[in-house]
């Protein structure tokens, strides 16, 4: 039986540097991401989280070990191969990393056009209609300078989320907001997966999100400590 | 303007829009780009000025064919002598309707006590009203007259208004030579290389002013062709009467490209100029790349983001070629302007031929924008430092 998991990481090693002042960061590390489950990587700082999500996430090549994503292996994938992923991927940034000469609408086009040029009417409808879910009708033509941090992660939700993607790779994209409007994005991240069947894998350290995962990984010194899979009604 | 841009490119004006982000920055570069090309607009202008000005005494003749000699072919003023025996030969040439000498000198003119300007005298036998442009014919007779003289109204260094209204009716008399000529009329050639101004004078007079020449030594000969027959055949075989390396035999259209072509190549003022456009468009593209290699570090991140969600190379060069692109269709425009205000403030105070042609602003313009699209491409390697994975 072919095997569907959206992740499947086996053996994986990191290392930062080369030679004497080569550092390695992770350790052999095998995991499964289930389709449409929201798994949190928690762990001490340092502990290698980001660099795992990068890894997974293709934007960073795999040096050793194995790792698929959505059925391709991604060590030794060319160019051309990583950036036809990458449009089945969404990214939440910590920082929102919108571009500052855009609007909020303009900012989730971007996450359309990168498919090709499309219908310019119904791209510009389906970003409208996530803007206004997620709260923001009133603001779609405000540039980010003009938007709360809030509204401006919600925006990076909207542009992650715009093209249907299979997988959302988010990296603490609570940080930088305050407890409730954190909690709102998450929740919003989730609740969007759910509905679309969106596999999300999100790095944090905000406890009331663990109650929303369905997994829960924990990195130590760039090893897997501890995977505990969530029963969850429903 | 958005909504244009993105029909037009099919996607969103991203290099558009971060430009108009910041004015500052867009006024500055579009400021960069109309300095580099008024720097390239007065060298071609200069250029083209000089071109011009080797032009214009070709162009007091008909079309026909031209004799000089070998020796100091390459202008017009500098043309040694050749013997007018060779005419006589030439006409024998069944083609050959008929040919005028014409003799060159050079004379100073002194108008005060300060100033004086080289004048350079073209002679030819009052009669030849065949070999002169149509609207010179007139005139040309009237030269018949002893020690009168076409004078050029765009003569440098001294002020020729008082000539303007010229006849032979109303002459106006002035000394040179240590005789008196009189101004019967003008023409309008100007400085060049061999001179501040061409007076016109008859052969007869001409003898008058410089004494040691003789008629049987001319600088050029004119020849007329029979009307069909092919100049440059006549030329060659005209060439063939003469022993090798004695005379050269052109078609004056040929004989005036050739001058330019040496003025160009040859001389040290071509390459001045071609040094300036060079310095021009250095300006150009060394001020079009900062402000595009600035605006892509600017934006290093989001381009990082565009990268993570998937956006090739392609996209980010044709961003970058976007903003090349903006800022040569808007900054040629004031270069365009402020180098005609320059050309006509030049052409007013120094009475050289200096003015705007169609061809210059078409080919500054293609120039401007390669070389924003090539400081647009030096800025892509700044692309490089855009890496996804230092995103989190
Ligand atoms: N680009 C890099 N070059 C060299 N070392 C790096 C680089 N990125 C991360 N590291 C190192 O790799 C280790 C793991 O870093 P990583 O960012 O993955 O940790 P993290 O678990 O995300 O930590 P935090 O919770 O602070 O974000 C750290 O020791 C870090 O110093
Ligand atoms: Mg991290």
């Amino acid at each position: 039986m072919m095997d569907d998991a959206p992740i499947i990481i086996e053996g994986l090693d990191h290392t930062f540097g080369e030679g004497e002042a080569g550092k390695q960061v992770l350790f052999g590390i095998d995991l499964r991401v289930e389709r449409g489950s929201l798994t949190v990587l928690m762990g001490p700082s340092g502990s290698g989280k980001t660099t795992l999500l990068t890894l997974m996430g293709c934007l960073r090549d795999v040096q050793a070990g194995s790792a698929r994503l959505l059925g391709t292996e991604l060590n030794g994938a060319d160019e051309e191969t990583q950036v036809l992923l990458r449009r089945r991927l969404g990214f939440v940034f910590q920082a929102h990393n919108l571009h500052e000469s855009l609007n909020a609408r303009q900012n989730v086009l971007m996450g359309l056009q990168v498919h090709g040029r499309g219908e310019p009417g119904r791209h510009h409808l389906a970003a409208s209609h996530l803007l206004e879910t997620l709260g923001l009708g009133a603001r779609m033509d405000y540039l980010p300078a003009n938007l709360s941090g809030g509204q401006k992660q919600r925006v990076a939700i909207a542009r992650a989320l715009v093209s249907n993607p299979e997988v959302i790779f988010a990296d603490e994209p609570t940080a930088a907001l305050d407890k409730t409007s954190g909690l709102a994005a998450v929740t919003l991240l989730r609740d969007l997966g759910r509905l679309r069947g969106t596999t999300t894998v999100m790095v944090t350290h905000d406890p009331r999100i663990l109650e929303l995962a369905d997994s829960i990984v924990t990195l130590e010194d760039g090893a897997i400590v501890r995977n505990e899979t969530l029963a969850r009604a429903g | 303007m958005t909504l244009i841009l993105t029909a037009l490119l099919g996607r969103l004006p991203i290099g558009y829009l971060q430009l108009t982000h910041n004015p500052g920055r867009l006024m500055a570069a579009l400021a960069g780009v109309a300095f580099a090309n008024v720097l390239v607009f007065v060298q071609l202008g200069l250029a083209g000025s000089m071109l011009e000005s080797v032009a214009t005494p070709y162009r007091l003749f008909q079309p026909g064919l031209m004799m000089i000699s070998a020796s100091g072919a390459q202008t017009l003023s500098d043309a040694s002598k050749i013997p007018r025996q060779w005419m006589i030969r030439a006409l024998a040439h069944p083609d050959v309707e008929g040919g005028k000498e014409i003799y060159l000198g050079q004379a100073k003119w002194l108008s005060g006590q300060q100033t004086s300007s080289s004048i350079q005298f073209i002679a030819l036998n009052p009669d030849a009203v065949d070999f002169v442009r149509h609207d010179l014919s007139t005139p040309l007779s009237g030269l018949a007259l002893e020690d009168s003289a076409l004078v050029d109204l765009r003569t440098r260094f001294i002020d020729m208004g008082v000539f303007e209204n010229t006849s032979p009716d109303a002459a106006i008399t002035f000394e040179m030579q240590n005789r008196q000529l009189r101004a019967v009329g003008s023409v309008t050639i100007g400085g060049g290389f061999g001179g501040d101004g061409v007076f016109l004078v008859s052969d007869q007079t001409f003898f008058r002013l410089f004494p040691q020449r003789s008629s049987a030594a001319p600088n050029h000969i004119l020849l007329k062709i029979r009307p069909g027959a092919n100049h440059d055949k006549v030329a060659g075989e005209l060439a063939q009467l003469f022993p090798a390396d004695t005379v050269r035999v052109r078609p004056i259209t040929s004989a005036m490209a050739e001058e330019q072509r040496y003025q160009m190549t040859e001389r040290p003022t071509g390459l001045i100029f071609a040094f300036g456009v060079g310095i021009g468009l250095l300006v150009g593209v060394v001020i079009a790349y900062q402000v595009l290699a600035t605006d892509v570090a600017d934006h290093i991140r989001e381009y990082a983001t565009f990268k993570a969600m998937g956006y090739r190379m392609n996209f980010f060069v044709s961003v970058i070629l976007e903003e090349a692109l903006i800022l040569a269709a808007i900054g040629f425009w004031p270069g365009l302007a402020f180098s005609q205000l320059f050309y006509m403030a030049l052409a007013h105070l120094t009475n050289i031929p200096i003015f705007m042609t169609s061809e210059r602003a078409v080919a500054i313009f293609v120039g401007t924008v390669a070389a924003c699209a090539l400081s647009g491409l030096m800025a892509i390697r700044k692309l490089k430092a855009a890496d996804p994975a230092e995103l989190f």
